[in-house]
């Protein structure tokens, strides 16, 4: 039995039947993670001895019938944008280098402090999760396990090449624009951006307010389910996360898709999608045909000014959240300054990374008297308008099923010099965040060079259950995981 | 052009800390002073990943402020970024309320010469307050306080109604009595819990735009905001009447020199770059909340003051000096609950206590006795335990040490003689002594009886009760 390869379902029943114990699991990802680091590069913080000490500690509290919670003792990886108490969370950034923050978040206060999940270490991300492959963190290149010469995607990109490279049984992700979708799809692993508003903010360093969600990236739609059984709910710190009852989501998942409505928007397979890839969701779609579902053709035409209409609202608010690294309380200050607007000039240019100025200076220009209502009152409105025409759809469907990526991962370095580009990668997922809506990615095929394809599934607001238990269904019958695993090919070694 | 030529235009902007227990948005405490940063959390420091959470306190105070000044409630408001960098602004915008404040259009009322007159309110919105910086008396650099980061205020901005400093003087004193009055702000200026922003402007009678405004900051009490009123509008006619122009721009008051000064450059005038705060859910106010408030919004000066001329019969300016302090108001409605007698309790607080406090440059809340102290005073004056002028010795007593009036009065020995036996005694005593006024009074002098009462209270040291000593000296002299 290979430990690390197994979901956190089979390890929980392991675990249960006894074949399996809290500390052997930990040691095995700890191996893991020695060994494959190194090609995978996604850590920031590795917490390798705190875990194998926690492991033991629990497993001593679970001899002695202590109440831990569901998974305690299972190890997770969490993206370096999430609040640790005592633990760095750097956002990737020079700016947060050496930031150690006083709290934990809600969520990570969830998983490590009342589920006694055992921390692995924070993972590689995109700068201030600004970014779609990961590069533009300030400490490390993440690799595709798929291959190594590839990105991961990003921002979550650490996240999901850890869980698609068994360093993590299953990981956090944040999602502001397609941030767990993107790199899930391009490392074959599964990652959902629940509904905006049911998993709490609180702790997550923030990029764009009004779209940034917490998720999971996790190796199969069950485990998805789980982790989101544990973080999604109400809290009094966040107080646009929504009231509503907690849930357990594993029950949604029926396998059986009989009678399903689901809309296939025609615009999400224009120009600009890889042939490969609609090849691929064109499959799936037969798939679901052949399990019962109606799928039908649709139309969501204001898509196309979904992406405009992100990147002005989200540099807009992350101009406006970064503004507190400044130099004075906390993160990065310049040695070199004689006034106090050198502090801010100095501290802020040498702190932040190319990318994260790029969309810094964006967002204020937008923000700027004279240019508001041209640009962020604009894009407000087309917000509502994208918001209604999803409405719509999901009022005729159940779930509306597009691709997450319109390509495969691509070459490290590829895209980094061309903004544009890479801003167009998030092009099948931000609509989703625009609308605060729930999207599920599922890996649902490869390309001819063995790189994995994704689908998206899109709900209904606070609907995670019809799409977690149609993408529950199509993997069961699909068996991506059987068929296709990471080789870590490419590697200098 | 003499001076009286021009009309001046004023504008205030009234900033009012808000007296909840908490900050804005967080569980802080909002109490003022407290070693620097011990006041604090991850939300008011601005740690990355902190959210607030609105202090629903906060808008029930401001919308409190909102009822009481005649404002229209919004019932579909929000909260907008302020976005600028300074030191002692942690997020490096401010919550605060763009295009939607919670109130708007209000009013409130003034005395002038002229009769009454309303001010205008242009809208109350709220905010949170910055930190503070404490700069290094070694010049060595500024430390950051966030103790006062986060504290909940109102922004009251005025309608550009006022036409003098006197008018801007009795607008902010009737702002300031009635944010006391519904008990949303302690209003102490010199704790900066009351800030005024003025904006003055001038122009020629008769001419019907504004003058170009300039905005003057760092007034800390009602003296200096007129005294820097009166400079700023000598300042402007003085720059016209030269041939000069007035820019607008933001000045700073200094009280040493008394004289205003360009704060910063107006060049540098700041884009603050608003927009809608993404981490806080809009506010909605239903009816019945706001009616709710409605109903339980306290007696606000006007209606007491109205009552005290209804039902204790004071005089008009009794009435008015009360009520604009409800410090001193309740003062007055505790002491009348044990003597009973409300025209001698105003009295005594607009003159003698009000003289007091002048002289010792005191507000009412300092007064350092409590009003059952008054009404025991009053009361031995009434049981003729004391004379009235014995009493103003007591009083000064009472605010030098404060102790029960009986207790004064038994420690100095100042008990009135009210005792018939020993009054005809002293008054037979000073007619012997006296036999040539007594021969006055007798031939029809009655200015000799003041002499022989004056003898006889010198004879007591002030103790013997006037009036029985007037009864006994006409008896005796038959």
């Amino acid at each position: 039995m290979n430990i690390t390869e197994l979901t956190v379902h089979e390890l929980k029943e392991k675990l249960d039947k006894k074949e399996l114990t809290i500390t052997e699991i930990t040691k095995a990802y700890v191996d893991r993670i020695n060994e494959k680091e190194k090609d995978v590069q996604s850590f920031v913080t590795t917490l390798t001895d705190e875990a194998i000490e926690k492991s033991k500690k629990i497993e001593e509290k679970l001899k002695n019938n202590e109440n831990l919670g569901k998974y305690a003792g299972i190890p997770i990886g969490i993206k370096d944008n999430m609040c640790t108490k005592g633990i760095k969370t750097t956002c990737s950034s020079r700016m947060l280098e050496n930031f150690i923050s006083p709290y934990d978040g809600t969520v990570v206060n969830r998983v490590i402090n009342e589920e006694n999940m055992i921390d692995l270490g924070k993972l590689n991300m995109d700068e201030f999760a600004m970014g779609s492959s990961t590069e533009t963190s300030y400490f490390k290149k993440t690799k595709n396990p798929w291959d190594l010469r590839k990105v991961p995607g990003g921002s979550s990109g650490g996240s999901a090449a850890a869980v698609a490279a068994n360093m993590v049984p299953w990981a956090l992700g944040s999602d502001t624009g397609g941030s767990i979708r993107q790199p899930a799809s391009l490392c074959g692993v599964v990652g959902l951006k629940p509904t905006y508003g049911l998993v709490s903010r609180y702790g997550l360093v923030a990029f764009a307010s009004s779209l940034d969600q917490i998720g999971p990236i996790t190796k199969d739609v069950r485990d998805a389910a789980m982790l989101l059984s544990i973080i999604a709910g109400h809290d009094e710190k966040d107080t646009t996360s929504a009231n509503i009852p907690k849930k357990d989501y594993t029950k949604a998942l029926k396998n059986d898709v009989n009678g399903l409505k689901i809309g296939v928007p025609k615009e999400f397979f224009g120009e600009g999608i890889n042939e490969e890839v609609k090849e691929s969701i064109n499959k799936a779609i037969e798939k679901y045909k052949e399990l019962g579902a109606i799928v039908e053709e649709t139309s969501l035409d204001v898509a196309e000014y979904a992406l405009a209409t992100y990147y002005i609202i989200a540099c807009a608010e992350a101009s406006s959240n970064l503004g507190r690294f400044d130099g004075i309380r906390y993160g990065y200050r310049t040695k070199n300054f004689t006034d106090l607007q050198e502090i801010y000039e100095n501290s802020r240019s040498e702190g932040f990374g190319a990318e994260v100025k790029r969309r810094i200076i964006l967002g204020t220009y937008v923000l700027s008297s004279g240019y508001y209502d041209a640009y962020y009152k604009k894009a407000q409105q087309v917000r509502t308008l994208v918001k209604n025409e999803f409405a719509k759809n999901l009022s005729k469907y159940d779930v509306l099923l597009t691709p997450t990526s319109p390509t495969t991962a691509f070459k490290l370095g590829e895209k980094s010099n061309n903004p544009l580009e890479m801003y167009l990668a998030d092009i099948c997922t931000v609509s989703v965040n625009i609308a605060g809506l729930p999207g599920l990615s599922i890996p649902c095929g490869v390309d001819k060079s063995g790189m994995p394809i994704g689908m998206q599934l899109i709900g209904k607001a606070f609907d995670e259950e019809t799409i977690l238990n149609a993408g529950y269904t199509f993997e069961q019958a699909y068996k991506f995981r059987e068929k296709y695993k990471p080789d870590f090919k490419g590697g200098n070694n | 052009m003499p001076r009286e030529d021009y009309e001046t235009v004023i504008g205030l902007e009234v900033h009012a800390e808000l007296s909840t227990k908490t900050k804005i948005f967080c569980s802080c405490p909002t109490d003022f002073g407290g070693e620097p940063n011990t006041h604090c959390c991850p939300v008011c420091m601005a740690m990355p990943g902190a959210l607030p959470v609105l202090n629903e306190k906060v808008v029930e105070y401001a919308v409190k402020a909102g009822l009481a000044t005649n404002c229209t409630i919004s019932r579909d408001s929000k909260n907008d970024r302020k976005n600028y960098f300074y030191p002692d602004l942690p997020k490096s915008y401010q919550i605060s309320q763009y295009d939607k404040p919670l109130c708007e259009k209000g009013y409130v009322e003034i005395e002038t010469e002229e009769g009454k007159k309303k001010i205008g309110i242009t809208r109350i919105h709220i905010e949170e307050d910055a930190g503070k910086l404490n700069h290094d008396d070694y010049g060595r650099g500024s430390l950051v306080d966030l103790n006062r980061a986060g504290v909940p205020l109102i922004e009251i901005v005025s309608e550009p109604d006022m036409r003098s400093a006197q008018d801007a003087d009795k607008y902010l004193k009737k702002l300031k009595s009635i944010l006391e009055y519904i008990e949303v702000s302690d209003c102490k200026m010199q704790e900066g819990s009351l800030r005024a922003d003025v904006n003055v402007s001038i122009r020629k009678k008769g001419q019907k735009e504004f003058g170009t405004r300039t905005e003057m900051k760092n007034m800390n009490s009602f003296k200096s905001i007129t005294r820097a009123i009166e400079y700023e509008i000598g300042r402007q006619i003085e720059v016209v009447e030269n041939g000069g122009k007035i820019y607008q721009e933001t000045l700073r008051w200094d009280e040493v020199s008394g004289k205003t000064f360009p704060m910063r450059n107006k060049e540098d005038s700041q884009d603050y770059r608003y927009f809608p705060e993404p981490d806080l859910v809009p506010i909605r106010l239903s009816e019945e909340y706001i009616e709710n408030i409605r109903k339980n919004l306290p007696e606000l000066p006007e209606n007491r003051k109205q009552r005290y001329l209804e039902e204790y019969h004071l005089t008009e300016k009794g009435a008015n000096i009360l009520t604009a302090s409800k410090y001193l108001s309740d003062f007055f409605e505790e002491a009348i609950k044990i003597c009973n007698n409300p025209k001698a309790v105003c009295n005594w607080l607009m003159s003698d206590v009000a003289r007091i406090l002048n002289e010792k440059e005191m507000e009412p809340d300092e007064i350092p006795f409590k009003p059952e102290e008054l009404a025991e005073l009053i009361e031995l004056i009434e049981k003729g335990t004391i004379s009235s002028k014995i009493a103003k010795d007591v009083l000064d007593k009472m605010f030098e040490n404060p102790e029960k009036p009986s207790k004064i009065i038994k420690d100095n020995g100042w008990v009135q003689i009210s005792d018939e036996g020993a009054i005809k005694a002293i008054v037979q005593k000073i007619i012997d002594a006296n036999p040539q006024s007594v021969q006055d009074f007798k031939s029809g002098k009655e200015k000799a009886l003041g002499f022989l009462v004056g003898q006889a209270m010198k004879e007591t040291k002030g103790k013997a009760n006037p009036q029985m000593l007037n009864k006994m000296f006409k008896d005796a002299l038959k």
